[in-house]
């Protein structure tokens, strides 16, 4: 299991979650969103960028509730709310943009 | 993401028995857990050799130890009382999915080894050998119960099926067979605390954002506390609740609880979590080990009480097993239950007139109450029988005007799983949430066409990620469901009695 890109070969998951976050490219991250039905527009870019920041900080993604409150500093309610991001990773804005982000999947009961 | 290909499974006309359909779920399989996961908890990281004999021994072991499997595994007399009561049984019509079905491939592997007639005359007693064909089969089927106990209440010898799944997934685990969902989420509990690996940074900047939100929105400034020493109350609760949606929204609720009650409280960063998924794997060991972390919590920050959250199975742990598990608990004031449910607290609270709720602030909702399985029939709340239907009832009915329950035969202890209990909270088994929430779906479509229900309350992390994930399928709006505690929450009057 694995993507191409590049030339080089970036193992993943049962899920397609990158097992070595280091790893991660933007190339990649286009390839991965493709996988996902997903075409990469400056609002998405702008969500993955917040979640990798947020994950440099942390070592975790961060709550939705967290990202939707920087999203709406920065952007404004319209753009600061569930809905908004949902029609961005219609699989959920927690595990679709991490996965995109080259972040680990959150567990648990999320 | 592969979408996952299977239809939503429809409403039954009259609550019919579903068509069987032999094998229906037998592709269903969740993820194997890697070496490194098995291995963090001290189970061998892939399948052993002379496995079979192994996995034999072990339930020789697990019976001598617990009398009850032994019980449950000799009683059956097959009478078929438990048969539609499985609600992956309702969903799937898969018959390895009835109860006594799944008990059986258990059961054939005690009997070819325990018994005499097994011994004698497999064929005759439905005894088997271990083999690779029946180790498939329990990894299948005993991860497509959700130990919610609901056919044990209907079997007239009460042989409990989440014992038997537990015993299974704990030979597998032995012989180097685990779940990548359980036993991953195990060991990030030993590494970090909790579930979710939400590290100490994180909480606190999670729980400082609440205190913004909450000041932001209600013009008082309520405490989301970490790692307080001296506070008087540890609340734990599951990590869901510092991260998901619609728990934080119960979390925030506890806080303008405690707040407008003067009750000193605090989460600690080490024991940040309540759910204590080693239940669900059948280790006695991983359980004591998980449970203890909240013990030296306790005692490092001083505590006077421990107070859980919404979370079902870990009131499970918590209520039945605790003292056992990581007691005495002597160090903590008599005067309190050990442990309590938030539920509990709020509801003495409200008895005694210490909070102010206005259910008006509700009034754009009809709430309807999930029974969590293993509140319902795995512990109590108060002192009274039946506490732990009617308590969370109450708080519901303190805090909205408007509440109707859903049918008789699908709440309290008869209430339905959710579909994502006992440690199938996963996306690789969609299909199966998918299809297990059906009952409780119909239950559901019931009372918001008859009565107009907008909400289903939940008090567990589980079942509230389980529902806002499925109820779409059914054409609701993942919206409908909250926390009990966010209705709490909403209808209290910050600022009018503290």
């Amino acid at each position: 299991m694995a993507y191409e890109v590049e030339g080089k070969t970036i193992e993943h998951d049962e899920e397609g979650y990158i097992t070595n976050i280091s790893e991660w490219t933007e190339p990649l991250a286009g390839i991965i969103a493709k996988d996902e039905g997903i075409d990469m527009t400056d609002e998405h870019w702008e969500v993955v960028n917040f979640l990798r920041d947020y994950y440099n900080e942390y070592q975790i993604a961060p709550a939705v509730r967290v990202l939707v409150k920087a999203i709406k500093k920065k952007f404004g309610a319209e753009k600061g709310n569930n809905k908004y991001l949902y029609e961005l990773f219609p699989y959920g804005p927690a595990k679709q943009a991490c996965k995109i982000a080259g972040l680990p999947k959150p567990t648990g009961c999320v | 993401m592969a979408k996952q290909d299977f239809t939503t499974p429809a409403f039954r006309e009259d609550r019919a028995n579903p068509a069987m359909v032999p094998g229906a779920m037998e592709h269903s399989s969740p993820f194997f857990a890697k070496p490194e996961h098995n291995q963090a908890l001290g189970f061998p990281g892939e399948l052993v050799p002379d496995w079979e004999r192994k996995a034999v021994e072990k339930l020789g072991d697990l019976l001598k130890k617990n009398r009850a499997l032994k019980v449950y595994l000799d009683s059956c007399v097959k009478c078929g009382a438990c048969t539609d009561k499985c609600h992956y049984y309702i969903g799937t019509g898969d018959p390895k999915n009835m109860p006594v079905a799944r008990q059986d491939l258990l059961r054939a592997v005690y009997r070819r080894n325990f018994t005499i007639g097994g011994k004698l005359f497999p064929g005759l007693v439905g005894a088997k050998d271990m083999t690779r064909e029946v180790l498939d089969d329990w990894y299948k089927y005993f991860h497509q119960c959700s130990q919610c106990r609901r056919c044990s209440v209907f079997c007239p010898y009460g042989i409990d099926t989440a014992e038997i799944s537990m015993a299974a997934r704990e030979i597998m685990d032995h012989i180097g067979v685990g779940q990548k969902y359980c036993n991953e989420i195990i060991g990030k509990v030993h590494t970090i605390g909790n579930n979710l690996g939400l590290p100490e940074a994180a909480l606190k900047d999670t729980m400082e954002g609440l205190e913004e939100d909450v000041e932001e929105d209600t013009g008082v400034a309520v405490k989301y506390p970490v790692d307080v020493q001296g506070a008087d109350v540890l609340l734990v609760t599951p990590s869901a609740d510092f991260f998901a949606e619609p728990h934080v929204d119960g979390l925030i609720g506890y806080g303008k609880v405690f707040h407008q009650a003067g009750i000193n409280w605090t989460v600690s960063s080490y024991a940040s979590e309540a759910a204590n998924f080693a239940l669900f794997i059948g280790s006695y060991e991983q359980m004591h080990k998980v449970a203890v972390r909240i013990r030296k919590a306790a005692q490092e920050l001083g505590v006077k009480r421990v107070i859980f959250g919404e979370c079902g199975h870990a009131w499970r742990v918590a209520y039945s097993f605790l003292n056992t598990l990581a007691g005495p608990w002597d160090f903590l004031d008599p005067r309190y239950p050990v442990p309590q449910h938030i539920c509990e607290v709020t509801h003495d609270l409200i008895q005694r007139g210490a909070l102010n709720l206005d259910p008006s602030a509700n009034d754009d909702k009809v709430v309807t109450f999930h029974d969590s399985c293993n509140v319902a029939r795995a512990s109590r709340m108060g002192d009274a029988p039946g506490g732990q239907f009617h308590i969370p009832r109450a708080v519901i009915k303190a805090a909205v005007n408007k509440y109707v329950d859903m049918a008789p035969d699908t709440i309290c202890e008869k209430t339905y799983c959710c579909g994502g209990g006992g440690g199938l909270l996963t996306d690789d088994l969609m299909e199966l949430r998918v299809k297990g929430a059906l009952p409780r779906m119909e239950a559901l479509q019931e009372v918001v066409d008859k009565h107009g229900v907008t909400h289903m309350a939940a008090i567990c992390a589980i079942c509230k990620t389980q529902f806002a994930k499925v109820v779409p399928y059914y054409g609701f709006d993942m919206d409908m469901i909250t926390s009990v505690h966010q209705l709490v929450g909403d209808a209290l009057l910050l600022g009018t009695k503290e």
